[in-house]
């Protein structure tokens, strides 16, 4: 299952050349950029392992595809995001974040529902792999 | 990205002199001549590199090259020679000509890119790179990064991850390697892999008193400040006898006169007068401000005993 998450979660996978393009405009911004990957998509698994510390003061987005290129390298078959923090008074957090990687195989969700006192039903989602 | 200015790529002609005035590199050189003092053969050899990049920038248009030309330059010069300036400038012409993105330039040494342990040179080394992608990495006193008496350097880690960017992302940055001619000689001796990947040598001679001098003024009349006419020949005088002493660093030691000096008009303005003083006093320096530095008495105290 097509697991989307965050920014343009409704368009097809950005490339390069448009992920460096998106880069280029969170840098106009004055943001800094994080990259995080994980193997758990779960909508409620928002700890994403950190590749790296997170980027400050970029100029280009070169910097930033070098790092994804190596993380990509090393975590293949990953899911992998591209975070960006503002950090201007009043916001301080992240304002745009966006998946660049995901795996061949993606892991699908199931979704169990137990029937608790006074015919409550509990909804439990678990990400189910291949 | 410079594909625009001349509307497709059809054409089979270009204007030469018409692309040096768009790209705005004329102004950067006529800044060059206008606000560098002397240094003639450095901006002789950046009108040449500025003339070679838009020649190779008008073949790539016309389908001639593919690859982008090897950028990395090393300068070499004493202290004081207007290295880091020159950088600067040399990082705008390259942005002009569109061969880096951003045209900013990262000043480093070897303290922001080598490590302190195990694994600390890698991302240190990694992240000053970063920070310089599409502009100028300027490293500044270069052979600090090899230390061939201790092989368990980390410098050498710093070495090759330098050595594979400047490789392998041509287009994303250009690195100058900067220090003294002799060390720089020495280094690039002990690491073939940097000579072999630097196309532009530029050599800064040092100054000649007389520039010395227009130095002096010019940085003075920026901080609208001014010589009398004892202050000048005063100058004159420890401009020679500056050069004779120790740790001589050109127009540096100039600054840093200067600094003193106007610290010493300070004060003498505020021990001397006692009248309201007016803009002309407040901002000549005199003879007596330079003449009581020590250098006119033979230098520093602790030098003294070196020298002689």
């Amino acid at each position: 299952m097509r697991v989307t998450q965050g920014c343009f979660s409704f368009l097809p996978d950005l490339d390069d050349a448009q992920i460096s393009a998106q880069i280029e405009y969170c840098l106009r911004n004055e943001w800094a950029i994080g990259i995080e990957y994980t193997d758990d998509p779960h909508p409620r698994n928002t700890y994403w392992e950190m590749w790296g510390n997170p980027m400050f003061d970029l100029r280009d987005a070169a910097g930033v595809m070098m790092e994804l290129k190596a993380c990509r390298d090393a975590f293949p078959d990953s899911y992998i995001r591209i975070n960006a923090f503002d950090s201007t008074r009043g916001f301080e957090t992240v304002r745009l974040s966006f998946i660049v990687n995901r795996p061949a195989v993606e892991p699908t969700f199931k979704m169990t529902r137990t029937e608790v006192r006074g015919r409550t039903v509990n909804v439990t989602m678990t990400t189910e792999y291949g | 990205m410079t594909e625009g200015e001349t509307g497709g790529t059809e054409s089979t002609e270009v204007d030469l002199s018409a692309d040096f005035r768009e790209s705005g590199v004329a102004e950067v050189l006529d800044q060059l001549d206008r606000e560098l003092i002397g240094l003639k053969p450095v901006k002789q050899r950046i009108r040449e590199t500025a003339a070679l990049l838009i020649v190779d920038r008008a073949r790539q248009r016309l389908g001639l090259s593919q690859t982008t030309p090897t950028l990395h330059m090393s300068f070499t010069g004493n202290p004081g020679t207007g290295k880091t300036t020159v950088a600067m400038r040399m990082a705008d012409i390259l942005y002009r000509l569109g061969y880096v993105r951003k045209g900013h330039l990262i000043s480093v040494t070897r303290d922001d890119l080598v490590g302190q342990y195990i694994g600390h040179t890698a991302p240190k080394t990694k992240e000053i790179l970063k920070k310089a992608m599409g502009g100028v990495l300027f490293i500044d006193e270069a052979y600090y990064l090899y230390r061939p008496d201790n092989e368990r350097d980390y410098g050498q880690e710093a070495i090759e991850i330098l050595l594979q960017v400047m490789e392998n992302q041509r287009d994303d940055l250009v690195v100058i390697l900067a220090g003294y001619a002799d060390r720089m000689d020495k280094f690039f001796q002990s690491n073939p892999g940097f000579r072999s990947r630097i196309a532009h040598h530029i050599d800064f001679p040092d100054y000649e008193d007389a520039e010395l001098l227009s130095i002096a003024e010019s940085m003075l009349a920026e901080q609208n400040y001014h010589f009398d006419d004892d202050a000048r020949a005063a100058m004159t005088e420890y401009i020679g006898l500056r050069r004779e002493q120790p740790h001589f660093a050109n127009a540096r030691s100039i600054r840093n006169a200067l600094d003193r000096a106007r610290m010493r008009q300070a004060n003498r303005l505020f021990s001397d007068t006692h009248a309201p003083i007016g803009v002309n006093e407040l901002s000549t320096i005199t003879g007596g401000d330079l003449r009581s530095s020590r250098v006119f008495s033979g230098g520093l105290d602790s030098e003294k005993g070196r020298t002689q």
